[in-house]
């Protein structure tokens, strides 16, 4: 998504007539505030991961060897890497089979409208929805939540979804992921599969191939270059989840992970050295999931 | 392409596209009825049992009113709502003011360093905001910003430019140079071709990116709780729900009055605006 080669291309430069100065008003307030807010603070975050808990001395790797060998942070790292796996993939096969399906029926835009809506609300506001589908009341009385309630409705005993460790519980909070984003890849691979000559798909099917012969064969690896960019931007998101972590569970039942773990070392531990160490952590990740995306655009691109 | 279809398959193709809707849908709706119901049925029933009894039921507006003009356990829904204006629109219109023109300097403009002054303020598209945020909270904890609105303002002006500029450069790269050269030669000022010519062109990209920079500030929770803090006076929607959740975990009727409250406004400018608010969205994804 990040079309890094696109600003060196414009060799031949047609410009406005300005005043020498001129230029410089215009980027000087971006450039300061980029530099206030964006480039020393990271810079200084870097520094401080190497400092204790006041930012006073320096403590070399140790905040790094906490966050890969203790319990509580391993487990915050296996949170982010089962949203990192589940959460894209999931999302992509929905947004695969509701963009490509709904081309076919006449109400394409309602069914797109609805399932594109989460992306409106927060992450907050979808943490509170969810967390009363998944709401839990004791067998005896009447369920209020509507999982629950299909649950016992089928003859089974009402389930604490949120507090069920360690898969049950983290795959519900993956789902509030998915419900939110599912739209946003539907979006994206409707256009991208507009984009596709029919004609080929055309030709595969006079060929004698069938619908999901020609999904497979013709449809899916036209639309591969788009799967790994929404991919990539979701697994960055998935990396720092937050909001629906915090408001639902606040990683309470092992359902901590990366940045509500930075969140709680800042403002429930104080542990200065130890929230920039993840942030950092953060920061390298982030930088890999970009970098090879945009690593394997330019080998696609023979570049 | 029905043609190719049978009818059992389109059978299927519209069973699974009406259930993935209503599974889609039903979350939504559900904290809807829920939020008009009396806090005494919603402890007892389902919210669905006004579909299964409709002539059982009651309905009632004591719950927003109630959420709105009350403190409920740390939580002012009604404050919170104009709070979350008081945040939003500054921290909207200033990082795209200054975004433009920067933008519109590395399009248009020629001077020394363009380049690489450009991949600077782009190049932090690729990292994680939470990298930031420490030295930013400690810089604002000594000189008396933190939990103050101009704080956050700056915060998500300086966080924004990134993707801000780099949408308006984009945008701005294809306009036909004939049309700067035209207004320049009538002797207009760079000021003037700016603000005749390039603005009022630009009102499809600028509503585009303005409605995501909008959204992303009004349902921002991580800024709000680092920056602003859980106090009711300055806390916006976001944070007062959170601390709702955490005060009133089970009172139902209250959370999804509360959650319906703080998603009206993007829900406004979902169904009023979606061309806008869909470009907006794909522009903004790239956002780290």
């Amino acid at each position: 998504m990040i079309e890094v080669g696109s600003y060196f291309l414009h060799g031949e430069r047609r410009v406005m007539k300005t005043r020498w100065f001129t230029p410089w008003l215009c980027i000087l307030p971006a450039v300061i505030l980029v530099t206030i807010f964006l480039a020393y603070p990271t810079v200084r975050t870097i520094q401080l991961s190497f400092y204790d808990r006041q930012g006073r001395n320096f403590v070399g790797l140790n905040n790094y060897w906490y966050i890969f060998r203790h319990k509580s942070t391993l487990l915050a790292i296996r949170n982010n890497l089962l949203w990192m796996t589940v959460f894209p993939s999931i999302s992509v096969i929905l947004g695969l089979i509701v963009a490509i399906l709904a081309d076919r029926v006449s109400y394409e835009k309602v069914i797109k409208g609805i399932v594109f809506m989460p992306m409106a609300i927060s992450f907050v506001g979808a943490g509170v929805i969810w967390k009363f589908v998944y709401a839990y009341k004791p067998k005896e009385v009447s369920q209020i939540g509507l999982l629950n309630a299909i649950v016992v409705a089928c003859g089974g005993q009402p389930i604490a979804w949120l507090s069920q460790r360690p898969w049950i519980n983290n795959l519900c909070l993956i789902i509030i992921g998915i419900w939110i984003w599912t739209g946003f890849c539907v979006v994206i691979f409707s256009a991208a599969y507009r984009n596709i000559s029919k004609e080929i798909i055309e030709a595969a099917r006079i060929d004698g191939a069938n619908e999901w012969q020609a999904f497979w064969r013709v449809i899916l690896p036209q639309l591969k270059p788009t799967i790994a960019a929404v991919m990539t931007t979701l697994m960055v998101f998935a990396l720092k989840v937050f909001d629906i972590v915090y408001v639902t569970t606040n990683g309470l039942f092992d359902t901590e992970v990366l940045v509500n773990r930075m969140y709680k070392e800042m403002f429930l531990y104080h542990n200065v050295g130890r929230a920039c160490a993840i942030a950092v952590v953060l920061f390298i990740a982030s930088v890999l999931i970009l970098g090879y995306n945009i690593r394997s655009r330019f080998v696609r691109k023979g570049g | 392409m029905k043609k190719y279809l049978t009818f059992s398959k389109r059978l299927l193709l519209h069973f699974t596209l009406i259930v993935l809707g209503v599974i889609w849908l039903l979350p939504t709706l559900g904290v809807l009825v829920t939020s008009f119901r009396p806090a005494a049925s919603v402890a007892q029933t389902g919210w669905w049992h006004v579909f299964t009894h409709p002539f059982q039921q009651k309905f009632t507006i004591k719950n927003y009113a109630y959420i709105l003009q009350r403190n409920v356990g740390g939580a002012m829904l009604g404050k919170a709502f104009l709070n979350s204006f008081v945040v939003t629109l500054p921290s909207t219109f200033l990082p795209i003011s200054i975004a433009a023109f920067a933008a519109l300097a590395f399009a248009w403009m020629k001077f020394p360093l363009r380049l690489t002054l450009f991949a600077y303020i782009v190049g932090f598209l690729t990292i994680p905001l939470q990298a930031t945020v420490v030295p930013i909270l400690r810089v604002y904890n000594k000189i008396g910003l933190s939990g103050t609105f101009v704080g956050i303002w700056f915060v998500h002006t300086g966080w924004g430019l990134p993707l801000l500029t780099y949408f308006l450069y984009n945008f701005f790269r294809e306009f036909p140079h004939e049309l700067i050269d035209a207004a320049s030669v009538d002797g207009a000022s760079s000021l003037q071709v700016f603000v005749r010519v390039i603005v009022p062109l630009s009102v499809p990209a600028l509503a585009s990116i303005t409605i995501f920079q909008f959204l992303w500030v009004w349902n921002d929770l991580f800024a709000a709780l680092l920056f602003l803090g859980g106090a009711p006076e300055v806390a916006p929607l976001t944070v007062a729900l959170s601390t709702l959740v955490g005060s009133r975990g089970q009172g139902w009727e209250l959370l999804t009055a509360a959650a319906f409250i703080s998603s009206i406004v993007p829900l406004t400018i979902f169904f009023s605006l979606q061309r806008y608010f869909v470009r907006g969205i794909l522009a903004g994804a790239i956002k780290a």
